[in-house]
């Protein structure tokens, strides 16, 4: 599309919105505030999801607008408004001696996957882009059984948040 | 393809290393852990979209909305059980929650 006529623009779009990314995951788990950790997150998913625009899977990114920065971090900032944990004074930052063997952890498999992806050499990209047809055409014809399990999924998980948010009586 | 494959996968890869220290950090706040489960699951539909694009198949956008409806799923579930255990023992701090029955 335009990647013709501007063939770097895009590649340096996606460094700068996957450094963006990076920092706003990492301010996010390192706030101690929830709600503000919550809005630093959906800083992050929006440019995940122009990432993935950029990777030509727009209804991706579309859906992660709508559903991750949308509906599910909205839910989360409901829950932590009904709940009361905002305040900031309570809420306690793990001290530095929690973070440090998991950042060995990560950092470990950070290492394994930079070690492998360096030596790397991948496979000839195939040409023609994934247009919304072929999408469509994929996820309804091959993938059809997936999309009826997906929608019982659902209707499994509402019944269960209800059965578990309803309130007893003793 | 905009990018090298390599380097889609290394931000996936920092994502995903990311949320598993998150999860396992904050132990305080069953919330913030939660948070942490979503950005793997955001690094793992990185992936798929990033193959996808890669080898020119629409299978892995599929995954990736797959993923997303299973996620919509597990969150809504994971909320109301949050909320269920602060009404219990008005806390959300994951190592209150030690027994299986009060």
């Amino acid at each position: 599309m335009y990647g013709d006529c501007y063939p770097d623009m895009e590649t340096y779009l996606f460094y700068i919105l996957a450094a963006v990314a990076v920092i706003g995951t990492i301010l996010a788990i390192t706030e101690k505030h929830p709600v503000h950790a919550i809005v630093y997150l959906v800083s992050s998913f929006f440019s995940l999801a122009t990432i993935f625009f950029l990777l030509a899977a727009p209804l991706i990114a579309m859906f992660e607008v709508i559903i991750y920065a949308g509906a599910v971090m909205v839910l989360f900032m409901f829950v932590i408004m009904m709940l009361d944990l905002g305040r900031t004074d309570e809420a306690g930052r793990p001290v530095l001696k929690q973070w440090l063997l998991p950042i060995l952890l990560g950092g470990i498999i950070l290492a394994s996957i930079g070690v492998i992806a360096a030596g790397y050499a991948s496979a000839p990209s195939a040409p023609g882009a994934i247009t919304v047809r072929d999408f469509a055409l994929t996820l309804f014809r091959k993938y059809g059984v997936a999309v009826e399990i997906i929608s019982m999924q659902l209707l499994f998980a509402v019944v269960g948040a209800l059965y578990l948010g309803r309130r007893r009586t003793p | 393809m905009i990018v090298p494959l390599a380097h889609v996968l290394v931000l996936a890869a920092i994502l995903f290393g990311l949320g598993l220290v998150c999860t396992l950090v904050w132990r305080s706040n069953v919330i913030m852990l939660l948070i942490g489960i979503e950005i793997m699951l955001n690094a793992a539909m990185l992936v798929f979209v990033g193959g996808s694009n890669h080898w020119g198949a629409a299978d892995g956008q599929v995954f990736a909305l797959v993923i997303m409806a299973m996620t919509s799923a597990e969150v809504s579930l994971a909320l109301a059980l949050v909320v269920y255990l602060h009404r219990r023992k008005n806390t959300v701090d994951v190592d209150e929650f030690r027994e299986l029955r009060d």
